[in-house]
């Protein structure tokens, strides 16, 4: 028998939203444990360093959605945090051509007439209709999802928020919004423009992360996530974390730490200790066990109940709509070090559009079989991928003159197909490669010598990040954001307020409501639920519009 | 040829500095401001990427227009410690001071920096035109003023990769200033560790002529550091982050005020610590030693409101109803996620009471006007502080 202690409250798991959770609960007065099954803490927000003096943000690598609310709170810049942001971006064609997009308002226009005179003014009216959508969803993300079932009167009073807003939204918006929240991005996008090129561009962001296609219905939904972020205010705005994604991990840790909240890693939860319906503590893997009348989980809502608790203390539906839940790989990655910036033939020499997202998807349809590949479990033969190049920006990033290269890669199974099998344990050391010289192959489109200047290279499939980061499947947003899985059925009917069927457990990561992106919400969402479940709702900042 | 011909007018409206070409040639907003009577801009290219790139990597702000006057002599250092507040003796050769001068009423006639090349030679820098004064000051003691202000020119360069560009250009020798260190790195050119954004940065001073030149060695090694020339907007917004007062903004500068009672002193704007009562006679000590006795009449604070609505111009109520002062200085902070102000509050509110006070705020919405009556916090120290501005030598980035 290991270790033994006693706490108000522990957190399984030190990704961003543990972290937070843990941050609020110490803050007001809990005595808080987190414990980590890696050496390290921050699940998907890391910094890793896998290639002597260069840093990678190996998982998640991009910062919008973290809500400033948030960070105020936790005075994250007090402890590190350093949000930067980047600017526009480009998809390249095989013809050596290219359509970009900018931080300036005026040069977008004339970029998109170059390519399609009509699309100017379209895309006017897209970022009005998206943008109006963003206002109307973003105030939901820092509040409890509402349970239509429930006569609670907290929760008929967030309904008629709900309701409130949907009203102000007026008759036209309203259909729009509804239409937005269930439409296929292709669809949506095919309305508006010509060009397809600008299609594939904007596409990008209604696929990212998720098991769906261009025209798949929903995928409307997953862009509308993606663009509901901010810099600053500065909606749709997206940026880099000053020394990469560990940044926010760490100045959690920090402001945890500062708080009197101790982190335990190296020893994951091996069971949720449950006794009479109620939460007594979690057991780890080192045999060390911590007790408490507070547990929250921030691994997925698959993991949490399938793998390590018993299902003797589930009802059964419970059990079978957390085994409905989709939570479906779909990405892999690319960390790469460069032994120098990579050459752009298309592009002007100093392009501010090098230091955005860059694509060399070309249209809807190539799109749509990159996710006809993955439906029949292999990775896109021509993928679709979001790559940056951070390190023109963020200089802690690599060596001055060598760069650092983060590429998404969207579509790769989990359960590859090999010989008519699929198993993620096909994943190996020879279909990495291939899955990577795969990627390469169209990154040349857009830089020829890129394999010239590669000095390491980091692969990473949905297989690799649930075994190293432990989402199920390797999803990177805790499930699906698909309508049927999010607001009050996010993770599951009835369970949408950060609670479970077991007393005194939680979930506070991104498979509770409002969903994954680095945001953050979840966990201070469950924060609140907790404090106001122990009498202590008041401990919880409130923000001022 | 008559006398007439060759007589040529002075130059009407604003007139270029030395690195004006090379400004107007990068920059793609156009917005241009006038500063003392030169061209400085407002924004080159974007006040946000401006801004980001002073906290995250390196950036160039043309610092010409700046008033430069050296005070040479004997009696120097007296002059010197007759014109400010703080005691400059205390100021070691090779050192810079942020410094107040008053009236004889105490009112602030202008805050800078006071540069000790040694006992006999200072350079004071300042925003407004400070010639007249200096003479008048200078009256009676051994000393001689000098107008350097079209001939010594001026870049600052801030940033956390400042020091690494630096070393890229051949000027690793700043390796061991400390913060308002000064020091002469090669024949002709002088650098400080000093600047307006409370982040690692320099100040670099050469002969009016030789400044482009600086300004392309510095250009040619600031590829790898995210170099990027600025404007005033991203300045304005670090050194509200910074806690730093400007003329004209937070304080009026008591020689161009026109209406009575708009000077304020020292005291009232915060900065007790910089006058030197002990020192001996200086402009404005007695005033100001009566003014400390009684009471000032204002605080000048630095607030954390409420919200995420800049405050600028938002005046301040007690309880909700008493009008108590106003912010003179306010933005979002992107880098503290913050919303920080300075803000001028009728004493005692601002010291004695901090509790219950609400900032006023304005906000159009697309064409609709829009109220929000937020609470504010008082706060000490700057709002942005880091340990790299301060370490020697510098980290790299």
């Amino acid at each position: 028998m290991g270790q033994h202690d006693k706490y108000d409250a522990i957190i399984a798991g030190a990704g961003h939203n543990g972290l937070t959770t843990a941050c609020y609960l110490a803050k007001a007065g809990l005595k808080v444990a987190v414990v980590e099954k890696n050496d390290w803490i921050g699940g998907a927000a890391v910094s890793r360093s896998l290639h002597d003096g260069w840093t990678y943000s190996n998982c998640s690598y991009v910062c919008s959605l973290l809500r400033r609310e948030i960070v105020r709170d936790l005075e994250l810049p007090r402890f590190g945090l350093q949000v930067i942001p980047y600017e526009g971006g480009a998809s390249f064609t095989p013809d050596g051509d290219y359509f970009a997009s900018y931080s300036d308002h005026d040069a977008v226009r004339r970029e998109m007439a170059r390519h399609s005179p009509a699309d100017v003014d379209a895309y006017e009216r897209f970022s009005q209709t998206v943008i109006r959508q963003c206002r109307f969803i973003r105030p939901f993300l820092l509040r409890n999802a509402p349970d239509p079932a429930s006569l609670k009167p907290r929760d008929i009073n967030e309904l008629l928020f709900l309701v409130k807003k949907a009203h102000g939204l007026g008759a036209k918006e309203l259909g729009e919004t509804l239409r937005f929240w269930t439409m296929s991005i292709g669809d949506f996008l095919d309305e508006h423009f010509e060009s397809d090129l600008i299609k594939a561009h904007i596409a990008g962001a209604g696929i990212i992360g998720t098991g769906l296609g261009v025209y798949s219905p929903g995928t409307a939904y997953v862009l509308l996530h993606h663009y509901m972020g901010d810099v600053d205010g500065a909606i749709g705005a997206w940026g880099f974390a000053r020394g990469g994604m560990g940044a926010i991990s760490n100045a959690l840790g920090a402001c945890f730490e500062e708080a009197g909240g101790t982190i335990v890693t190296g020893s994951g939860v091996e069971q949720f200790l449950v006794k009479d319906g109620k939460v007594t503590g979690v057991a780890l893997d080192n045999g060390d066990t911590y007790e408490a009348p507070i547990v929250a989980s921030n691994m997925d809502v698959k993991r949490t109940f399938l793998n390590h608790t018993e299902e003797k203390h589930l009802p059964e539906d419970f059990t079978k709509a957390v085994k409905r839940f989709k939570i479906r790989g779909s990405s892999g990655k690319l960390n790469i070090a460069l032994d120098a910036l990579p050459e752009f033939p298309a592009a002007p020499e100093g392009a501010s559009f090098l230091r955005g997202d860059m694509h060399c998807s070309t249209s809807l349809n190539e799109l749509e079989r990159a996710y006809d590949d993955w439906k029949d479990g292999h990775w896109s033969k021509d993928p679709y991928f979001d790559m940056l190049i951070p390190s023109q920006i963020d200089p802690t990033l690599a060596p001055p003159g060598k760069h650092m290269m983060t590429v998404f890669v969207q579509y790769a199974p989990y359960d590859l197909e090999v010989n008519g099998v699929r198993s993620g344990e096909n994943w190996n050391d020879d279909t990495r490669k291939q899955f990577a010289d795969c990627v390469l192959d169209k990154i040349e489109v857009a830089m020829p010598d890129i394999r010239e200047k590669m000095l390491h290279a980091e692969i990473r499939t949905p297989w690799d990040i649930e075994n190293e980061v432990g989402l199920t499947e390797g999803n990177i947003f805790q499930g699906e954001l698909t309508f049927d899985q999010l607001l009050f059925n996010r993770p599951v009917p009835g369970y949408a307020q950060y609670d479970t069927p077991i007393d005194g457990m939680y979930l506070v990561g991104s498979s509770a409501h409002p969903g994954g992106g680095v945001m953050a919400a979840p966990g201070a969402n469950a924060a609140r639920e907790i404090l106001r479940n122990i009498g202590k709702g008041s401990a919880m900042p409130s923000h001022n519009e | 040829m008559t006398k007439a011909a060759t007589k040529q007018a002075v130059p009407i409206g604003v007139i270029p500095t030395p690195l004006y070409d090379r400004m107007e040639a990068i920059s793609t907003a156009k917005s241009w401001a006038n500063w003392a009577g030169f061209i400085s801009p407002l924004v080159l290219d974007t006040v946000e990427f401006e801004y980001f790139a002073i906290r995250n990597q390196s950036t160039l702000f043309d610092i010409c227009p700046m008033h430069k006057y050296r005070i040479k002599g004997p009696d120097a250092l007296k002059v010197v410690n007759r014109l400010v507040t703080r005691d400059v003796s205390k100021l070691r050769d090779g050192r810079v001071g942020y410094a107040m001068w008053c009236d004889e009423e105490g009112m602030l006639i202008d805050d800078g920096t006071v540069f000790r090349y040694s006992e006999t030679e200072f350079m004071l820098c300042c925003q407004e035109t400070m010639y007249s004064w200096l003479l008048d000051t200078a009256w009676g003691f051994d000393a001689e003023i000098i107008d350097d202000s079209h001939t010594v020119a001026g870049v600052s360069l801030q940033g956390p990769t400042t020091f690494s560009l630096l070393k890229d250009a051949g000027l690793d020798a700043v390796e061991d200033m400390k913060p308002f260190d000064l020091r002469e790195i090669e024949p002709g050119l002088w650098v400080s560790r000093t600047g307006f954004t409370g982040d690692l940065g320099y100040e670099l001073w050469t002969a009016w002529n030789d400044i482009g030149a600086l300004w392309d060695r510095l250009w040619a090694a600031g590829g790898h550091w995210g170099l990027r020339a600025i404007g005033a907007e991203a300045l304005n917004m670090v050194r509200i982050e910074a806690g730093f007062i400007a003329a004209g903004v937070d304080f009026q500068p008591v020689h161009a005020a026109m209406r009575l009672n708009r000077g304020r002193s020292p005291l009232e704007l915060g900065f007790d610590k910089l006058v030197h009562f002990e020192k001996g006679h200086f402009n404005g000590r007695r005033a100001l030693l009566k003014q400390q006795q009684d009471g000032v009449r204002y605080h000048l604070a630095k607030i954390d409101i409420g919200g995420f609505k800049p405050a600028d111009g938002s005046l301040i109520y007690h309880r909700k109803k008493r009008e108590v002062g106003h912010v003179t200085s306010g933005i979002w902070s992107p880098t503290m996620k913050q919303n920080i102000a300075l803000a001028e509050l009728k004493a005692p509110y601002g010291k004695a009471i901090t509790d219950d006070l609400w900032v006023e705020i304005y906000v159009s919405e697309e064409g609709q006007w829009d109220k929000r009556i937020v609470p504010l916090t008082f706060v000490d120290k700057p709002f942005f502080q880091n340990a790299r501005s301060r370490a020697t030598p510098p980290n790299p980035f």
